[in-house]
């Protein structure tokens, strides 16, 4: 268990493609930290870097004090969960997940009792003797986890664990590495491209995008306070709703209508020096029926009335499309929209999805009102992607 | 991937049990439709109509192929058994009887024979020993490669895609006394290839120039089999190159090892070419291959060389035998590796 310093690292590969820059982040010991981005955001590089299976260009990685960018792998007594579990097929589970101790060298009777402990706490241990091929996906995973806890490493590091396995499971062993971690209380370094993944497991996210560090925080912070646009299109799902604005005679003129500047964000907008266009951000939750909402808390909002799209009753609320006009540009919400695959869909253009309570009497056709809470919109810079509402 | 998706499917309980009956109505249905049909036992008599007809387009297809074999190489053996138990010199034509196993009898009581046979066996463990170990550093150099792969690769095949005579020829020459540089430079005054030890070592030494590439070609085949994240996951448990390569590049490429071993071991018992052209089995050099030859074409002695030919064929199928259903290799384009 210890602390894992990563300063200013960069990885330049030999043909110049610059995989990482600059990369800062601290974790203390026992943290449980998640990288996420989108494919290619050099997240998998950065764990290979801290793994020492990449070289570091520059910078400066410390564990516990100690500068280990020239240390081999096997020295810097982390261990490592790939996304293919990577198994020896040719020994048994037990052999596998012995395999490390039994490279320390250290005796038998050892051996045995820390891999029965970790077939025991991964409930792996009617499954010792059986071979890799033989197991179902889930039970694979559990092996690749009882072959890195064995070892009592320094540090768990974690490359997309999950993705190998179906929907449901990976809820269910989601919560079984959560409570592991817990359990163990070793540092653990999780990349992930899934934000589900990143909000539910970490003590804190590292949103990554080419290879540079969009926002580290607390899960629950990123989701309020987004630094920018890519973060705040990329946490969170269904995905925050992205408007172009204008402002205008102390107004917003917006696809959702005009909207009053409250206090809050003109106060945002003198602060951050804010162009003239921006972009106006606001999650699906943050709408609900006009005609659930009080008087009382309807003033500290506005409402927007359009056609309804389409319904989608999840049971315990109701998802609600409308289509929009118009559509907010940027570099990063086209990035976004290329990760999800959602810009090949051109049904997304200019979409508003919003998240109604399961009592709304919303029905695809209507000319629909709904609701939404000023105090939750964020306005962001279309040209630098930058949060203006953010409180410094 | 696909692979691991593939076991996973058999992970199911019971399944491993199943498989063989499963294969079963898979071949004899020419196609896995009728998978689900009876669990295989009873699955011969409920075969329908559509399935039946299947099976017959199936035969009908593989006849000519299956004739073909016949023709080629089946009745040569069945000829060569037949010959292998008559007494016939083309000398003495008139002679000609059935002996029965005679032949077998005079050859096995031979000191040519057995000579040839330590010989035959001694190239191929040495020259297969060799070639393992080189084949193997080549391939992995080969795999390794980043800058110039084509051209490390094909400047490593040379010898193989050079005709094996040719290159014997080479040899020859380059160890003839007084001409050759390789003898000038290693023997001078002598002439290796007279000697026993050291044409057999030369012998050895153009097999392995000649065949390593071949061997390297197969095992890096293998190496391909090797996952990146299983080398990875191996130097995160600590292991070092050596014990990367030991504990986990091995024992996963062990297949493709295997196949590599019997090619080239079935190849180095039928030595001819080389030696023929190097020493012509002079100084007790040949191997069971040029005593054959020796025998059935320079002394026109078709019985006793039959016998030998027979003998060569039985010492390859042993060792097929042995690498295939003791060392579990798979046979070439089976699946059964993997389910031991």
């Amino acid at each position: 268990m210890s602390d894992i310093v990563l300063d200013r690292v960069t990885k330049r590969y030999p043909d110049g493609a610059l995989a990482v820059q600059e990369v800062n982040i601290e974790i203390a010991d026992g943290e449980f930290i998640i990288l996420v981005g989108p494919s290619g955001c050099g997240k998998s590089t950065t764990l290979n870097m801290i793994a020492g299976l990449e070289d570091i260009t520059s910078g400066e990685l410390r564990i516990d004090g100690t500068v280990v960018n020239d240390r081999a792998p096997k020295d810097r007594d982390i261990a490592m969960v790939f996304q293919s579990y990577a198994l020896y097929p040719h020994l048994s589970v037990r052999e596998n997940m012995a395999f490390p101790l039994r490279l320390a060298k250290l005796d038998t009777a050892t051996i045995d009792r820390k891999v029965s402990e970790a077939a025991r706490i991964l409930d792996l241990t009617q499954h010792l003797d059986r071979r890799p091929s033989n197991l179902s996906g889930g039970q694979r995973q559990r092996v690749a986890m009882g072959r890195a806890i064995v070892r009592n490493p320094k540090a768990f590091l974690m490359d997309e664990p999950l993705s190998n396995l179906d929907a449901k499971l990976r809820v269910q062993m989601r919560t079984s590495v959560s409570r592991l971690q817990k359990q163990l209380g070793t540092t653990t370094v999780y990349v992930t491209h899934d934000q589900t993944e990143a909000m539910t497991l970490g003590d804190r996210v590292v949103v990554m995008r080419g290879g540079v560090v969009q926002q580290i925080g607390a899960p629950q912070h990123l989701y309020e306070h987004p630094a920018n646009l890519f973060v705040a299109g990329f946490i969170g799902s269904p995905a925050m709703n992205f408007v172009p604005a204008a402002v205008a005679d102390g107004r917003l003129s917006t696809a959702l209508g005009d909207i009053r500047l409250t206090d809050r964000l003109r106060r945002a907008m003198e602060r951050a020096d804010a162009p003239r266009e921006v972009i106006l951000g606001i999650r699906p939750e943050h709408f609900e029926d006009a005609s659930l909402v009080d008087e009382r808390v309807r003033a500290e909002g506005d409402v927007f009335t359009g056609l309804v799209d389409v319904v989608e009753s999840m049971g315990s609320d109701k998802y609600v499309y409308y289509a929009l006009d118009e559509k907010a540009r940027s570099a990063e919400l086209e990035e976004l929209a290329a990760d999800s695959g959602s810009s090949d869909v051109p049904a997304s253009e200019g979409q508003l999805v919003t998240r109604l309570s399961a009592v709304s009497p919303v029905r695809e056709g209507d000319h629909h009102e709904v609701w939404f809470d000023l105090g939750k919109v964020q306005l962001f810079d279309p040209a630098t992607g930058r949060n203006l509402t953010l409180e410094p | 991937m696909s692979k691991e998706r593939l076991s996973e499917d058999q992970a199911s309980p019971g399944s491993p049990a199943d498989a063989p009956g499963q294969a079963e109505v898979t071949s004899a249905n020419g196609s896995g439709r009728g998978g689900r049909a009876g669990g295989g036992r009873s699955g011969r008599r409920t075969l329908t109509e559509g399935q039946r007809s299947e099976r017959r387009l199936a035969l009908l297809l593989c006849a000519p192929a299956a004739l073909v074999m016949i023709a080629v190489t089946g009745w040569p053996i069945i000829y060569s058994i037949w010959l292998s138990l008559q007494r016939y010199d083309l000398r003495f034509p008139a002679d000609q009887e059935f002996v029965g196993l005679a032949n077998y009898v005079e050859v096995l009581t031979s000191s040519y024979w057995w000579t040839s046979f330590g010989v035959t066996l001694l190239i191929t463990v040495v020259s297969v020993a060799i070639e393992l170990v080189l084949g193997m550093a080549l391939a992995l150099i080969m795999h390794r490669t980043i800058v110039g792969r084509g051209l490390v690769r094909t400047s490593a095949l040379v010898p193989y895609g050079i005709v094996t005579v040719v290159a014997a020829f080479s040899w020859r020459y380059a160890w003839t006394p007084d001409t050759g540089y390789l003898a000038n430079l290693f023997a001078p005054g002598s002439a290796p290839l007279t000697d026993q030890a050291s044409a057999l070592a030369i012998i050895t030494l153009a097999e392995v120039w000649k065949t390593t590439p071949f061997m390297a070609l197969l095992l890096m085949a293998g190496l391909a089999l090797v996952p990146d994240d299983l080398l990875k996951a191996a130097s995160m448990d600590g292991a070092g190159p050596w014990q990367r390569f030991i504990k986990v590049m091995v024992p996963v490429m062990k297949p493709a090892i295997l196949v590599a071993l019997l090619f080239r071991t079935l190849d180095a018992f039928r030595i001819f070419d080389n030696i023929y052209v190097l020493t012509s089995g002079a100084q007790d050099t040949s191997s069971v291959s040029i005593l054959a030859n020796t025998n059935l074409i320079q002394a026109l002695n078709l019985g006793i060389g039959s016998t030998m030919s027979v003998l060569i064929f039985l010492s390859v199928a042993l060792i097929a035998f042995v690498f295939v259903k003791l060392f579990g290799t798979a046979a070439p384009g089976s699946d059964t590796e993997g389910r031991r």
